[in-house]
């Protein structure tokens, strides 16, 4: 490899900033437009799952269980069938912030490092996705919990 | 429990805000989801997104910010009965159904299929 000539040596801060001065502008109505609209039919979906296991005997409030559970199932399985991220490319956030971003997210990592071997590869790095997801939310629900059990 | 307009219409909403901080804040995705869990779970702390849930049905429980008000809700309900302890044994009451699917799920997608691209 040819020694690069002093002025032609960028940073990485630098780089990303020249980066992010070439990258167009995103297409934002049109985004927030396609992530409402699919992420709203997520949403009617996952109401007529619910009110199918309502019809199948489930009281409402338990009914969200099930619901849960079969979209996430969905999710898991188009992410293997390769179909999610094509979905997920048109859909942005409207496939990223249901349910069915949370299963992909595993799935995905899970599929990724799966040449790594069951134990270190997907066991080690299923999580590396959704985990701070968990984390988070189990670190707000400790605090706000405590408070609540304290006062 | 919701009905169909009113799941779609705060399903989407959910999903047009997630959008819009994706496109004009510089956090990624990860940041900001985690960022819904955690609004969700004060929201679920001070009792709003349970009406949310009332108002929206599937439009307020199945996007991510439901989460953290279900672990809010589990850790709260169980300290009521049970005193402190209760936040640690009843964080996943609620959760553990998704948290456990998503992980089965996962796990047997993973040995079932082979990754592309």
């Amino acid at each position: 490899m040819a020694a690069v000539p002093d002025e032609l040596k960028v940073t990485a801060e630098e780089y990303r900033r020249m980066v992010g001065r070439e990258k167009p502008p995103p297409p934002l109505l049109q985004n927030a437009l396609k992530a409402f609209f699919s992420g709203g039919t997520i949403c009617l979906l996952g109401q007529v799952i619910q009110n199918i296991y309502i019809a199948f005997g489930f009281s409402p409030e338990d009914a969200s269980n099930p619901t849960v559970v079969t979209v996430i199932f969905f999710a898991a399985l188009f992410t293997g069938l390769g179909l999610f991220d094509r979905l997920a490319l048109f859909a942005g956030a409207g496939t990223a912030v249901p349910v069915t971003g949370f299963s992909n997210s595993l799935t995905a990592a899970a599929l990724e490092f799966k040449k790594e071997g069951a134990v270190l590869g997907i066991g080690a790095r299923i999580f590396s996705l959704a985990g701070s997801v968990l984390l988070f939310g189990v670190v707000t629900a400790f605090v706000v919990g405590l408070i609540s059990a304290l006062f | 429990m919701g009905s169909y307009l009113t799941a779609f219409l705060v399903g989407g909403l959910f999903c047009l805000i997630g959008q819009l901080l994706f496109d004009l804040t510089p956090f990624t995705p990860g940041h900001i989801l985690s960022g819904f869990v955690v609004a969700g779970g004060i929201l679920g702390g001070l009792g709003l997104y349970d009406r949310l849930i009332r108002f929206a049905g599937a439009g307020a429980n199945l996007p991510i910010s439901s989460f953290g008000n279900a672990l809010v809700k589990g850790a709260m309900n169980e300290a009521a009965h049970k005193g402190i302890i209760g936040v640690l044994t009843g964080m996943f009451e609620l959760t553990s159904t998704g948290v456990t699917a998503a992980i089965v799920f996962a796990f047997f997608a993973a040995l079932i299929f082979e990754p592309r691209g």
